[in-house]
């Protein structure tokens, strides 16, 4: 890959997370990018907790990480594609996340066809060597037209 | 001896009371502005429409993660209002009973059908089994059309630990 395609891809993943409403009001970041693959952030926020008796954030905003995760890995992917949605998504939830901790998704494109990208995805907090979730989803892929 | 029946607004009050309880007290319903709507023992989810929900803002559409939590609260919520239900109707759960424990989700799977529009969604759960230890229920949303729903899920749950 060239520097200009590198670049570019770099610049369409950034864009993908600061344009979409929901990723930024989670405050979401990007801290990785490349072929295929996405690494996206979201802080501790007590507005997420779904167990007010624990503490720990709720199932639903992991799903959210997870899935715009997901998502860039998918934008990021060589073919550079114009856009894509969720077709289905699965979550396996392993254990509560730690309470107070930020949690991290990374996921990656392991096959796409011409219309569809198949995507995995992990979530962890400050314990990597144990995660919170997995997921594991099929995306739609639309082609840049040339 | 025949036990006249509750006046209704006692029996209403109750419920709605329970449901309050149940829904307030967790911040990420508040967070995504959830309401819960009860006729009888029916449960209906709505998520009023926010620009804050938008995933993909070209479209525009609600965010896949969104419509994920949104039919993950629904069932949630309905999986626990089932699991009350018994003790809130013979009147056993009061207001100096400690917190309701909440099912935890062990996995949740979502068939995306068609984009969410910008504008209120509603969702209903059906309870596949509900046991002692496990539970699945499938829940779907809508907007408009009743009839066209625009995601669907099927979640397994593990219960909380009851007495008796």
């Amino acid at each position: 890959m060239s520097a200009e395609d590198k670049s570019r891809r770099d610049r369409i993943a950034r864009q993908f997370i600061e344009a979409i409403p929901h990723a930024r009001e989670l405050g979401m970041a990007l801290t990785e990018i490349g072929d295929g693959m996405a690494e996206i952030g979201m802080d501790y926020d007590a507005r997420l907790v779904g167990d007010p008796e624990t503490g720990v954030i709720h199932g639903g905003a992991v799903s959210t990480l997870m899935d715009t995760c997901a998502g860039a890995a998918v934008m990021s992917h060589a073919i550079a594609p114009a856009a894509t949605a969720t077709l289905d998504l699965r979550i396996d939830y392993m254990r509560p996340a730690t309470p107070g901790e930020r949690i991290t998704a990374r996921a990656e494109c392991y096959h796409v066809t011409r219309s569809v990208a198949f995507v995995r995805a992990t979530a962890v907090d400050g314990d990597p060597s144990r995660p919170v979730a997995t997921a594991t989803g099929a995306f739609t892929l639309e082609r840049a037209k040339t | 001896m025949i036990r006249r029946p509750e006046p209704v607004q006692v029996v209403k009050q109750r419920r709605d009371a329970t449901l309050q309880r149940l829904v307030t007290g967790v911040p990420y319903i508040q967070f995504l502005g959830i309401k819960i709507d009860r006729r009888g023992d029916e449960l209906t989810g709505i998520l009023p429409y926010a620009d804050k929900l938008i995933g993909n803002p070209a479209l525009p559409a609600l965010h896949g993660g969104v419509t994920a939590a949104f039919l993950e609260v629904t069932a949630i919520v309905d999986l626990t209002w089932a699991m009350i239900w018994e003790d809130m109707e013979a009147g056993r759960l009061t207001d100096d009973t400690p917190r309701i424990p909440l099912p935890k989700t062990i996995d949740f799977t979502v068939d995306y059908l068609r984009s969410g529009l910008p504008r209120d969604a509603y969702a209903r759960a059906r309870i596949n089994r509900s046991g002692r230890r496990y539970a699945s229920v499938d829940v779907e949303t809508w907007q408009d059309n009743r009839q066209r729903p625009f995601a669907k899920a099927t979640g397994h749950f593990l219960m909380p630990a009851r007495d008796g």
